[in-house]
């Protein structure tokens, strides 16, 4: 598209669903009155791994105020068309992603088979909470206790017992193995390129369970509407998904199902998935009644869904000048009990890394096993997090083997504008094949990040200052770290967006879109982008989402794809009412439509400086052409331009005590043309926020049982105001061609910053190279050898 | 349990409302209509709840209501009108402050009874005070920077 003057894009306006959110208008799933609903809870696992031998509600359903129990004895092969409490036992996954859904097909709506502490026994829908909560004491279950597996490496020792031993569950790699997925892929001739490299380093970087900590309880409303159809109200960053994955579980045709996103309170990937939906709809469907669910912190926190840990095992080898020869990442996934999203995470574990790097020999190799331990899922970086904190500290390894600056050695080695990614293409869920394909790197502001951000921190200064103060013997030693990074914007050739806008005969336009805004501006975006292209002010776009029965549909809010692939569609359909408005226009003022232009709410003549309010042309096109004027317009992209950041880390860390202080954190970003420069900031303020969590405070823990140990958000510890580093962000700003007015993704990249820029700092401060996170004062010390 | 009377001010409005003894003071809230009170915990740990009980910030989740009896209770509700933000809330839309919005309101309440007791608080003391409201979304930059431009500008103690 033709660059021009912007007069909305790039510059920072209120969100448009800000009014709303500061002042506290209800907007959010569970702000929705709940007069003669029904509560829905779930009886869960107290067990890692068991059958049930027989289960018993007979009690539960005498209680009064009960209005349905449902067990694995309602879930069957055949069942009874004339029973409302019967559904047929279907495998699928509840990772909400694109037909047919990538993940394994593992999971049914309640099984014979426990196969994690919190794991689903049965549901039960009463008039109160206070009710379904004793129901749900009255539920007698026989459980034959199994032996339990949690760690991968005993899930896929040979002979151990089988998590899936179920032979109707689909698209698992080997479920006699508790092989969940895996891949093996590369390109060139690893082994040739570590036998002909003169610096060889590798190491073990084990990463572990985080989870996403979004404010908003995950939440739905179920109920029949007035013509018998399935209404979920729900917190969901995928309504079109959830929509056609409950049809499909529970017997519906899709039409029959309407999915409605509220205001989300932040989601971060935990919103991708059936939480609730799936077991609260099938309350609906046996009652008839309207039916809500809503977890509580400890079981959002513990049994919603959290990020893979996994083990990666690294080599890199140099030439003597620094050219890589060659780069392999093998990664030991933990999927959980469940496979969500376990295929696709991992690959990004690889397939988003290693394009950063100019190599000619890279392999890529995952396997995800199962565990009885909790569900894991999508998750901001979704799987490069875990890639980058490896392959980011064997770099900074290599750098100090050949004697480099890591900085200066960055430099040399990274990607260019003009270059090819080689790599994504061989590994990218759309397999695009052929020995040269190659995406093109059309955008690329990564050396910029590179050189900016080590000036904003002050790089050289530091660097040399810090190793000459740290052989002096105090014990507070200070280091400085840096780290490259590089995500997507949408998946390639799969993320589908749609947008409508009708123009109405004000001038203002409808936006309606299948986007999913988790908190994240998405919303704000799109109008910014259709209040660009059509001359208009961000006030006079209505947005509309999301609901499957109103807008257009779009593949979610995942992936980083709504900027790019949303603002796309968003940007097409502003194109065509923008193409009508000019040419009745034309016809009004007697003018070409070549020569005017859409500013500020008027149609402008070049030619002859005539001017007519956007709205007079509107109101002309309804009332005296008769001519409606409203597009829909689809986005898929081919390519998925990866945006790319430099994050610097200034630490703090007392050698004697273990205690590690982060004082800044430098993050310099290039996400493309900047469409709210604020909203992008936060963006990567966020991130970073959650980044710390990662490397430094954040973990869930289990008993030997598989027993969730934290309770809730008083022991996880997310950072709060007063621990956090002060922070500068640098938006770096390029132009992807491919993106609504140069645009790229910003949401996920700053979070993969933290845990290897805090861990080369720390081998700055200390010597030491720590290969685990989080970076806790015990690990610190086990690592200088004080403990 | 039987139920009690429960005499209160809400946002200005004398409010006498039948309760059960255990009920909390966010559950009371939400069901009255007050629905910026978010709950995010029910544990006291998020903050989310936090609501002014004679202008002191409270979580609302770890009170049982009856403690609230003959209390003046302030929800981000009375902050705004049909016309006018609170400089706060404007604050925090001009800085790009507010992303999913649901420890908003929690925030911004803390934010006004830290500036009506000290209306000029450094960066620490404004970290320090909001450091019991719990955010996902925005790493506090934001947010402490709309604190700061209110405080800057004065603007703290309006309405």
């Amino acid at each position: 598209m033709k660059r021009r003057d912007l007069h909305v894009v790039g510059h920072d306006v209120w969100k448009v669903d800000g009014r709303m959110l500061v002042t506290g208008t209800p907007a959010f799933t569970d702000d929705f009155p709940k007069q003669g609903m029904l509560a829905g809870k779930l009886l869960r696992s107290p067990h890692a791994h068991a059958r049930i031998r027989s289960i018993d509600a007979s009690r539960a359903r005498a209680l009064p105020g009960v209005h349905a129990v449902l067990t694995c004895e309602n879930v069957v092969a055949d069942p009874d068309p004339s029973r409302k409490d019967q559904f047929r036992r279907i495998a699928y996954t509840r990772a909400g992603q694109d037909y047919p859904e990538p993940s394994p097909w593992d999971y049914f709506l309640l099984d014979r088979k426990v196969r994690y502490v919190g794991d689903r026994v049965a549901a039960v829908a009463a008039d109160t909470d206070e009710i379904a909560r004793e129901a749900i004491g009255l539920i007698d279950v026989d459980y034959e206790m199994l032996p339990a597996l949690f760690t991968p490496e005993e899930a896929w020792a040979e002979g151990a017992p089988v998590i899936h031993d179920e032979e109707d569950c689909e698209n698992v790699l080997d479920r006699t193995r508790n092989h969940c997925a895996g891949v093996d892929v590369g390109l060139g001739d690893v082994k040739a390129g570590l036998a002909g490299s003169d610096v060889v380093v590798e190491g073990t970087y084990r990463t572990h369970r985080m989870q996403h900590a979004q404010m908003e309880l995950h939440a739905c409303i179920t109920y029949l509407d007035g013509d018998g159809r399935l209404v979920v109200i729900c917190t969901t960053q995928v309504p079109f998904h959830v929509r056609r994955q409950l049809a499909r579980v529970l017997g519906l045709p899709i039409g029959r199902v309407r999915v409605i996103k509220p205001r989300l309170g932040g989601g971060f990937g935990g919103k991708q998935e059936l939480v609730l939906e799936d077991i609260s709809c099938a309350l609906t469907l046996v009652t008839g009644r309207p039916v809500r669910m809503e977890m509580t912190r400890f079981e959002d926190l513990n049994w919603s869904r959290s990020r893979h840990p996994m083990k990666v095992d690294a080599r890199v080898g140099a030439k003597k000048d620094g050219t890589l020869q060659a780069i392999e990442m093998i990664a030991l996934v933990e999927a959980g009990a469940y496979g969500s999203h376990s295929s696709t995470v991992p690959t990004n574990t690889g397939n988003k890394n290693l394009p950063r790097y100019r190599c000619a020999n890279v392999r890529f190799k995952y396997d995800a096993i199962y565990t009885n331990l909790p569900i894991t899922g999508a998750m901001r970086g979704y799987g490069t997090t875990q890639g980058a904190f490896a392959l980011e500290s064997e770099i900074d390894e290599l750098a100090e083997r050949l004697g480099v600056d890591p900085v200066e050695y960055r430099l040399g080695v990274t990607i260019r504008e003009g270059e090819k990614d080689r790599v994504s293409p061989r590994m990218y869920e759309a397999k695009i094949e052929g020995p040269d394909a190659g995406w093109p790197i059309d955008s690329c502001g990564l050396a910029e990040c590179i050189e900016k951000g080590a000036e904003a921190i002050g790089w050289k200064e530091k660097r040399a200052r810090y190793t000459k103060e740290n052989g002096s013997g105090s014990a507070v030693r200070k280091g400085i770290g840096m780290c490259c990074l590089s995500q997507g914007s949408g998946v390639a050739g799969i993320d589908s967006a749609n947008a409508t806008i009708k123009l109405n005969e004000d001038g203002s336009i409808n936006l309606m879109i299948g986007a999913s805004d988790l908190g994240t501006g998405a919303d704000t975006v799109m109008a910014k982008i259709a209040a660009e292209t059509l001359g208009l002010r961000v006030e006079d776009v209505v947005v509309y989402a999301t609901d499957t029965d109103i807008v257009p549909f779009d593949s979610g809010a995942y992936a980083s794809s709504t900027t790019y692939v949303s603002g796309g569609a968003t940007l097409k359909a502003a194109e065509r009412v923008r193409a009508d408005l000019l040419e009745i226009a034309a016809e009004m003022m007697g003018e070409k439509a070549d020569d005017l232009d859409l500013v500020d709410r008027h149609v402008v003549s070049h030619r002859s400086s005539k001017k007519v309010p956007i709205g007079e042309v509107a109101l002309f096109s309804a009332y005296k052409k008769r001519r409606t004027i409203e597009y829909t317009a689809n986005h898929v992209s081919p390519v998925s331009p990866p945006p790319f950041a430099a994050v610097y880390a200034d630490i703090e860390v007392n050698a004697e005590s273990g205690e590690l202080r982060v004082v800044e954190m430098v993050s310099a970003v290039d996400a493309g043309k900047i469409i709210n420069p604020k909203l992008a900031e936060g963006q990567v303020h966020g991130a970073l926020h959650m980044g710390l969590g990662y490397a430094l405070t954040e973990q869930l823990l289990f008993d030997g049982k598989g027993r969730p140990l934290n309770r809730g958000l008083g022991d996880y510890r997310i950072f709060r105001a007063d621990g956090m580093p002060r922070m500068t962000t640098i938006l770096v700003e390029t132009y992807e061609p491919t993106g609504p007015y140069g645009a790229k993704a910003i949401a996920e990249i700053p979070v993969n910053g933290p845990a290897p820029s805090i861990g080369n700092a720390l081998k700055h401060a200390l010597g030491v190279r720590i290969r685990e996170i989080p970076f806790t004062p015990e690990r610190i010390l086990r690592a200088t050898g004080k403990m | 349990m039987s139920e009690i009377e429960l005499k209160l001010k809400v946002n200005g409005e004398e409010k006498c409302w039948s309760i059960l003894p255990g009920d909390r003071l966010s559950q009371v809230l939400r069901r009255e209509g007050y629905l910026s009170v978010k709950v995010g915990c029910s544990t006291g740990d998020c903050g989310t709840c936090t609501v002014l009980l004679d202008g002191k910030p409270v979580l609302s989740c770890l009170m049982l209501a009856a403690q609230a009896e003959g209390c003046e209770v302030t929800t981000v509700e009375a902050l705004s009108d049909s016309k006018a933000l609170h400089p706060l809330q404007e604050a925090f839309l001009d800085e790009g402050a507010v992303q999913c919005g649901f420890c908003i309101p929690g925030m911004v309440l803390t934010a006004k009874a830290l500036i009506e007791e000290n209306p000029s608080p450094s960066e620490d003391e404004i970290r320090h005070a909001i450091s019991g409201n719990l955010c996902r979304c925005t790493g506090y930059e934001n947010p402490v920077r709309a604190i700061q431009r209110v405080v800057k500008e004065g603007k703290g103690g309006s309405r």
